[in-house]
C-alpha cells in the first residue's frame, strides 16, 4: 500500500474486511437482517458512514447533527441522493475519472484518500452502480468522539442514510454513547425494516423519524420497490412505544397516494393522531436522477388542499414543507 | 477648496450631515491636547488611532443615560413633569433624545427600553400600545439616524420587550440597534425564541452574554441592578454613565513595522500601547477638567449621569492581518494554532499593560482603562475588526469558529462581538439557533449577532444598514442615515457580503 492510499491504515483495513463480508451471498439481500454482522468484539462494528454535517437545521428539533449513513434497502424513484443507495463494488469506473487522484483500487476495494479529495463528486455522478466511493468505516466511539465535539451547540444527532436502520447495533452503541453525555438520539427511516424486532435500539433511542411514502402497497412498491406492510406494522408499534419524532409525506404528483396516506396513518394513530407532528414535503427536482428528473412539484393549492385534509382529520401539528 | 467649502458644497450631504462635519471640521482647528513624539511617531505611521473623535473633546464619546429613572423623575431643566402615562412618557424621551450628545452629535443610547416602558403599559390593550411603539421607533430611526444607536432588552421576559420585538420586526429600521441581554434560567426559552425569530426578520436584536456582563460594574444608587448596557457596536458600558473616549492600537499597521513577532511583542506592542495610554489620559484630562462638559450639563445635575461612572477604552484592531504579516501565509488566523497562540500571547501582553495602568477619573472601573475589541468603520481595507476572523478565512465548522471568538472575547470587559449571517431557513427552527447561543455562552463567548443573509438589513462592524440605502448613496445621492456612508465603504472594502453563512 503506498503512503497516500488512506488518511488511516487502520481504517482500510476495516474496510477490505467489511468489503469481503459483503461481497458474501449471505449478505445480498439488503433488506434481510443478517446485513448486520455478527461481530463478537462490539468495539470493531463499523458502518459505512458517507457524512456527518456538523449543524443542521433539519433534521429534527433544535441544533442536531446529522450522521449520513451509505447504503439502502429501498430505491425510491424521487431518491435525492440517489449516490447513497448502495455500497461500493469496487468496479472501478470512478477511479479512472477521479481528476484528484484520490482515489486507489487494490483488492477490488476502492480506498479515498480524504485530504487529496477536492470534492468535485465527479466519482458521484460517473458510479453506474448508485454508490460512493467516498465512505469511512467508523467505528460508533470515532462516530461519537466527533459529535461530541460538537457540544454544547447542539442538542442531539440524528442519524439517517441511505437507511440507518441496517445498522441496529452500530446505531444502539452510538446512541447509548450520545445518551451518557446527554445528547439526543434521533433516527430517520423509511421504515422498511422491522424495528420492532430492535427494541434495544429504541430503547436509547428518543424517536424516530418516519417515511410514509404511500399507503396502497401497489402504489409503495412501484415508488419504492419496497413493502407497504413493514411501514405499517413499524407505525403502529412506534406509536404505542411513543416513539414517533414525527411522519412525513413526499408528495409526487403522479406517483403516490397522500389522501389515502393520511387517513391510513390516522386509523393506525387512533387518539395518538392530535399529538404526532406531521410534514407534508413537495416534492422538487433537484438532485433526482431517472424517471422522476423532470417531473413537476405539486402546486401550493394541491399542498394547501392536503394541509387542510390533515388537519380535519385530526392532525393538529401539520408543517408544508 | 478648503475643507469647510468641500463639506458646504457638497451634493451627497443632508442639511444635518453638513452640520455635524462643519462642527467637526471647526473642533479639529484646534489643538489642545499634549501628544508625546512616540505618540506621533506611532500616529504618522498609522499604527495608533484617535478614532477621528475630534481634537478637542467637549463632550464624552458614549453617554449612556439612566432613563428608567428619567422614567420616574421627568426633568427640570427640560421643564418636562413626570410621565403618568405611556404617551407622556414617550414624549419626554424624544425631547431627552433631542438633548444627548455624543460622539455622532445624537444619541448612542436610546434605554434600556423593556424595563422603561414595562410599568406604564396596565390599562392599556396591545393594539394601543403596538402603533405607539412602532411610531416612537420610527421617530428614532427618522431623526437619531444613526446605526450606532442603541437599545437594550432582557434578560427578563417582560410584556413591553415583547410587543417591542414584535414593532420591531414590523417596522424594518435600521436605528435602533437592539440588544437582548440573555441569560440561560433568567431568559424564558418562550421570549428567546421571539427574540431569534425576530432577529430572523430584521436582523435585531443582537445577544449579549448577561452572565459575562453583569457583573461588570457595580450598579448605580437606586438604578438597574445589572449596572451595564450596550451600544454603539456592542460597547459594553455602565449605565447612568458611558465612555470618555475610545483609542485603538491598529496591530494590522503596527505589523508593518516589526521585524519579527519578538520585535513586535517585546518593543513595537509595549511602546505603542504606553504612548496611547498617555494620549487617553490627556484626552480624559481636558474633557473632565478643561471642556466644562461635566461641570454644566443638565445631565449630571439630574442625575441621568455621573462622572464617577464614566471609563475610557482602549480599543484594538486588525488582529487577522497582524498575525498574517509576523507569520506569513501558512499560519492563517482563526485556525492555525500557532497563530491563534501568538494572537493570544499578543492580547495577553496588551492587556496586562492596560490593566496596570492608572488611568484617571476611572473610578467604575477601579481606576484603569478597559479593552474594547474595535470593529473599524469607514471603508478600512487593511484591519480586520477587533479580533475577529477575516471574511473568507472563517473556519469551516461554525462551532470552532464560535469556539475561537469565545477564547479571544475573555480579553475585553468593554465589549467584543461577532457577527454571523445565517441561512434564511434558520427561522423555521429558532430553536437550532437558541441551541447556538446558549452553547455559545455556556463556553463564556460574550456576544454574538445573527442576520438573515438575504436581508436587506444587514450588519456592517456591528451597526445595521440597508443594503438598499448603501445602494443609493453608492449612486451619488444623499441618505438620511450617516452610517450607511460608513457602511457603504466597508462593505465594499472588506468584502462582507461574501462573510461565511452559518447553519446551512
Ligand atoms: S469527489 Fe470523487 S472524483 Fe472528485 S476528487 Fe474526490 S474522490 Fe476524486
Ligand atoms: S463507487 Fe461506484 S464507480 Fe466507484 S468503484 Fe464503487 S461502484 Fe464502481
Amino acid at each position: 500500500m503506498s503512503g497516500r492510499l488512506s488518511l488511516h491504515p487502520r481504517r482500510t483495513l476495516r474496510r477490505q474486511a467489511f468489503m469481503r463480508q459483503l461481497a458474501s451471498p449471505r449478505l445480498e439481500c439488503p433488506c434481510s437482517k443478517n446485513w448486520v454482522f455478527n461481530m463478537s468484539i462490539a468495539d470493531s462494528l463499523t458502518a459505512p458512514v458517507n457524512k456527518i454535517i456538523p449543524f443542521s437545521l433539519v433534521d429534527g428539533p433544535g441544533s442536531r447533527t446529522s450522521v449520513f449513513l451509505q447504503g439502502c434497502n429501498i430505491a425510491c424513484a424521487y431518491c435525492h441522493n440517489p449516490e447513497t443507495q448502495n455500497l461500493c463494488i469496487g468496479c472501478g469506473t470512478c477511479v479512472e475519472q477521479c481528476p484528484a487522484g484520490a482515489l486507489t483500487l487494490s483488492d477490488g476495494v476502492v480506498a479515498w484518500d480524504k485530504s487529496a479529495c477536492v470534492q468535485c463528486d465527479t466519482c458521484i455522478h460517473v458510479c453506474p452502480h448508485k454508490a460512493s466511493p467516498k465512505i469511512e468505516q467508523l467505528t460508533p466511539h470515532e462516530v461519537f468522539d466527533i459529535v461530541h465535539s460538537y457540544q454544547p451547540f447542539i442538542r442531539g444527532i440524528t442519524v439517517s442514510g441511505g437507511e440507518c436502520t441496517l445498522h441496529p447495533e452500530w446505531m444502539r452503541e452510538l446512541f447509548a454513547l450520545c445518551r451518557e453525555v446527554g445528547l439526543g438520539t434521533l433516527i430517520d427511516s423509511n421504515g422498511c425494516v422491522p424495528l420492532w424486532e430492535h427494541e434495544d435500539l429504541l430503547e436509547v433511542a428518543d424517536g424516530v423519524m418516519l417515511d410514509v411514502k404511500a399507503w396502497n402497497p401497489a402504489v409503495f412498491a412501484r415508488l419504492t420497490g419496497g413493502d407497504a406492510e413493514t411501514v405499517k406494522r413499524n407505525l403502529a408499534f412506534l406509536a404505542e412505544r411513543d416513539k414517533i419524532e414525527e411522519l412525513r409525506i413526499v408528495v409526487v404528483p403522479g406517483w403516490n397516494d397522500p389522501e389515502q396516506t393520511i387517513a391510513g396513518i390516522a386509523r393506525v394513530l387512533g387518539d395518538k393522531v392530535a399529538t404526532t407532528k406531521l410534514k407534508l414535503i413537495r416534492f422538487r427536482r433537484f438532485g433526482v436522477v431517472g424517471t422522476l428528473a423532470d417531473a413537476a412539484s405539486p402546486t401550493d393549492e394541491r399542498m394547501a388542499e392536503l394541509e387542510k385534509l390533515a388537519r380535519d382529520t385530526g392532525f393538529s401539528q401539520v408543517e408544508l414543507r | 477648496m478648503s475643507e469647510f467649502m468641500d463639506i458646504i458644497t457638497a451634493s451627497n450631504l443632508t442639511y444635518g450631515q453638513k452640520l455635524i462635519h462643519l462642527a467637526q471640521a471647526a473642533e479639529n482647528c484646534e489643538h489642545p491636547i499634549p501628544t508625546t513624539p512616540e505618540f506621533d511617531w506611532f500616529f504618522e505611521r498609522d499604527a495608533i488611532c484617535d478614532m477621528h473623535e475630534g481634537n478637542a473633546p467637549y463632550r464624552p464619546r458614549y453617554i449612556c443615560c439612566d432613563m428608567e429613572r428619567f422614567a420616574r423623575q421627568g426633568s427640570d431643566f427640560l421643564r418636562l413633569d413626570a410621565p403618568d402615562n405611556l404617551d407622556d412618557l414617550l414624549m419626554n424621551l424624544q425631547i431627552l433624545y433631542q438633548n444627548v450628545p455624543s460622539v455622532t452629535g445624537r444619541p448612542v443610547y436610546v434605554g434600556q427600553l423593556d424595563r422603561v416602558f414595562d410599568p406604564f403599559l396596565d390599562g392599556l390593550s396591545d393594539e394601543e400600545i403596538l402603533p405607539r411603539f412602532k411610531r416612537f421607533l420610527n421617530y428614532i430611526d427618522r431623526t437619531v439616524a444613526s446605526g450606532y444607536c442603541h437599545a437594550n432588552l432582557g434578560p427578563e421576559d417582560t410584556r413591553a420587550g415583547r410587543l417591542l420585538l414584535q414593532a420591531d420586526a414590523e417596522v424594518q429600521n435600521a436605528v435602533p440597534n437592539f440588544t437582548l441581554k440573555y441569560e440561560e434560567g433568567i431568559t424564558p426559552d418562550d421570549f428567546a425564541r421571539l427574540a431569534l425569530k425576530t432577529s430572523m426578520a430584521c436582523a435585531n436584536p443582537a445577544y449579549a452574554n448577561h452572565r459575562m456582563h453583569k457583573h461588570t460594574y457595580a450598579a448605580p444608587v437606586d438604578g438597574p441592578a445589572d449596572g451595564y448596557t450596550v451600544v454603539s457596536c456592542y460597547n459594553v458600558l455602565p449605565v447612568r454613565g458611558g465612555a470618555y473616549c475610545l483609542d485603538r492600537v491598529k496591530l494590522s499597521q503596527l505589523a508593518d513595522l516589526a521585524t519579527s513577532p519578538e520585535h513586535l511583542l517585546n518593543e513595537l506592542l509595549p511602546n505603542a500601547t504606553g504612548a496611547l495610554l498617555e494620549y487617553m489620559d490627556a484626552r480624559i484630562k481636558f474633557l473632565v477638567e478643561d471642556s466644562n462638559f461635566f461641570q454644566t450639563s443638565f445631565l449630571v445635575r439630574e442625575g441621568l449621569i455621573d462622572r464617577e461612572r464614566f471609563v475610557g477604552m482602549f480599543g484594538m484592531i486588525g488582529m487577522h492581518e497582524c498575525i498574517e504579516k509576523l507569520l506569513g501565509p501558512n499560519h492563517v488566523y482563526g485556525t492555525d494554532p500557532e497563530a491563534n497562540d501568538l494572537a493570544d500571547q499578543i492580547m495577553t501582553k496588551m492587556t496586562d499593560q492596560v490593566q496596570a495602568w492608572s488611568a484617571p477619573y476611572s473610578e467604575i472601573a477601579d481606576g484603569h482603562y478597559l479593552m474594547h475589541a474595535q470593529a473599524g468603520f469607514g471603508d478600512q481595507t487593511s484591519s480586520t475588526p477587533g479580533v475577529r476572523i477575516r471574511v473568507g478565512s472563517e473556519p469551516e465548522v461554525f462551532f470552532d469558529h464560535i469556539r475561537h471568538c469565545a477564547r479571544m472575547h475573555r480579553f475585553f470587559k468593554a465589549g467584543v462581538s461577532d457577527i454571523f449571517p445565517v441561512e434564511p431557513t434558520a427561522a423555521n427552527n429558532v430553536d437550532a439557533l437558541l441551541d447556538v447561543v446558549k452553547g455559545a455562552f455556556a463556553i463564556d463567548d460574550t456576544y454574538l449577532s445573527f442576520y438573515p443573509s438575504d436581508s436587506d438589513l444587514v450588519r456592517i462592524t456591528g451597526f445595521l444598514v440597508k443594503r438598499s440605502e448603501m445602494e443609493k448613496f453608492a449612486r451619488g445621492e444623499a441618505v438620511l442615515a450617516d452610517t450607511s456612508h460608513d457602511g457603504e465603504g466597508n462593505w465594499r472594502a472588506n468584502n462582507l457580503a461574501n462573510r461565511k453563512v452559518r447553519l446551512g
